[in-house]
C-alpha cells in the first residue's frame, strides 16, 4: 500500500513510522524547513519538503497511485484541500483528515471530508468510556445508517436482572449482541439470561438509547424493598 | 443604519439593483472592493480577524466607513458563528479575499454549499489550485495568472502600460 502523509509534526511522524513498520510504502511531505530537516534524518528519502497543498508538490510525492491519503497539517483548510483535490481531482480512494479544532468538524462534512479525525473527540469519548454517564459507552456511531452500538452494565435489581434475552422487551430497533461477564463474551441466544454485572452491548436505532438504558440500569423500585446504597 | 443613496449622476449601467455584499479578508483588496461596492450604492458587510483592519476602509474617506453605512465585524472567517453575525445569510455576492488562498476556498465552498449565496467569487494565488476550482464551478480570480498574462502581453509589445493610479 502507498501512503502519503501531508504533515511532518508529531501525529504525521508516528504515523509514518508505523505505516512504514508494517510493510507500507510512505512518502511525507512537510512544509516547515526546521521540521523537515529533523524528520529527515530519520525517515531520509520517505519525506519531502514543501507546501502540501500545491498541486505540483502533491504530484512530485506521487498522490495519483497513492492508496491512502492522510492529512494531519495543523490547519483544518489545508487538510480540507488536501483530502478534497486528493479525491476529486486524483481518484485517491482513501483518505484520513486530521480535524484540530472540533467546531470545524461541520466543515468537513459539508464537503464530504471523511473519515475526519478530532484529537479533542477522541478524548472526550475516553472520557466517556472511563467515567461512563449511567453506565452507557459509545463503542461505534454509524451515523449515516443511523445506527449505533453502546455498551452498559446491568444494574443488580434492574428490570433485566435474571431475565432471559428473548423476555427482555426491548423496543423494535434493538438488539443485544454479545454479553460480557467474567472476563469472556458470548452471543446469547432467546434463551440466554442477563444477569445483574454483566455488560451488554447492543445495536440500536438512533434515539432508542434512553429507553434501552432504562431497562437496564435502572433499580426496579419495589414496596419494601431493602433499600441498598 | 441606513443605505447611502446610489449618486445619481452615475451611469453605470451594469448595476440593476443594489445588492448584499459579504467580504471576508480585509487587507488591501478586500478593502478596495468593499470600498468601490459601497460607493455604487450596494449594502456591504466585511468580516475580518483584525480589529485594526477597518482602519483601511476609513482610509482616504471623509466619513467613517460605518457611518457611511458600511458594517464590519471581527471575526475567524471559519466560525460559522463570525459568517452569521457578518450576515452570510442573506448575503447575494461574497467575496472571499483573506491572505490564505485554502482559507479562500474552503470558506467560499461554505458560502455556495451551506448558504446558497448565489455569487460567490475567490481570490487565489496559487494558478494550479485557481484552475482546478475554477472547474470545479468556482469562480477563482488569480492575480497571479493576471499578472502573467499581461507582463507576456507587454514583453510581447500588445500592451502598453504607463503605470498605476491609486
Amino acid at each position: 500500500m502507498y501512503v502519503l502523509i501531508v504533515g511532518a509534526g508529531k501525529v504525521g511522524w508516528n504515523l509514518a513510522r508505523e505505516l512504514k513498520e508494517k510493510g507500507s510504502e510512505v512518502t511525507v511531505v512537510e512544509g516547515s524547513r526546521r521540521r523537515y530537516e529533523t524528520v529527515e534524518e530519520e525517515l531520509e528519502h520517505a519525506i519531502q519538503f514543501g507546501d502540501g497543498t500545491e498541486l505540483w508538490i502533491l504530484e512530485r510525492a506521487g498522490i495519483e497511485r497513492a492508496d491512502l491519503v492522510i492529512a494531519v497539517t495543523g490547519d483544518d483548510e489545508d487538510n480540507i484541500l488536501i483530502c478534497q483535490m486528493a479525491r476529486e481531482k486524483y481518484g485517491v480512494e482513501r483518505v484520513v483528515a486530521r480535524c484540530n479544532n472540533p467546531r470545524n468538524l461541520q466543515h468537513f462534512e459539508l464537503l464530504g471530508i471523511k473519515p475526519a479525525v478530532s484529537a479533542t473527540d477522541l478524548i472526550l469519548r475516553l472520557i466517556e468510556h472511563e467515567v461512563p454517564q449511567y453506565g452507557l459507552v459509545h463503542l461505534l456511531d454509524l451515523k449515516e445508517e443511523r445506527l449505533e452500538i453502546i455498551e452498559m452494565e446491568v444494574t443488580s435489581g434492574s428490570a433485566a436482572d435474571g431475565i432471559a434475552v428473548r423476555d427482555l422487551d426491548l423496543p423494535d430497533g434493538s438488539l443485544v449482541i454479545s454479553i460480557l461477564r467474567e472476563g469472556g463474551g458470548f452471543v446469547p441466544t432467546g434463551e440466554s439470561v442477563v444477569k445483574g454485572g454483566d455488560e451488554v452491548l447492543l445495536v440500536l436505532d438512533i434515539g432508542l438509547e434512553e429507553t434501552v438504558t432504562e431497562r437496564f440500569s435502572r433499580r426496579v423500585e419495589t414496596a419494601g424493598a431493602d433499600a441498598r446504597p | 443604519m441606513t443605505c447611502p443613496q446610489p449618486p445619481a449622476e452615475r451611469t453605470c449601467s451594469a448595476i440593476v439593483r443594489a445588492v448584499f455584499v459579504l467580504i471576508v479578508g480585509c487587507g488591501r483588496v478586500g478593502s478596495a472592493v468593499a470600498k468601490s461596492m459601497l460607493a455604487e450604492g450596494h449594502e456591504v458587510s466585511v468580516l475580518d480577524e483584525n480589529p485594526e483592519a477597518i482602519a483601511l476602509l476609513n482610509r482616504g474617506q471623509e466619513s467613517s466607513w460605518e457611518d457611511q453605512g458600511g458594517s464590519f465585524t471581527v471575526g475567524t472567517a471559519l466560525e460559522i458563528d463570525a459568517l452569521l453575525a457578518a450576515g452570510v445569510e442573506g448575503a447575494d455576492a461574497f467575496v472571499a479575499s483573506t491572505d490564505g488562498d485554502n482559507t479562500n476556498l474552503v470558506i467560499a465552498q461554505i458560502a455556495q454549499r451551506r448558504f446558497q449565496v448565489e455569487r460567490v467569487v475567490v481570490r487565489v494565488l496559487d494558478p494550479g489550485r485557481a484552475k482546478w476550482y475554477s472547474e470545479q464551478g468556482l469562480q477563482t480570480v488569480c492575480p497571479t495568472q493576471t499578472a502573467i498574462e499581461l507582463l507576456e502581453a507587454a514583453v510581447r509589445g500588445q500592451v502598453r502600460f504607463e503605470g498605476v493610479s491609486g
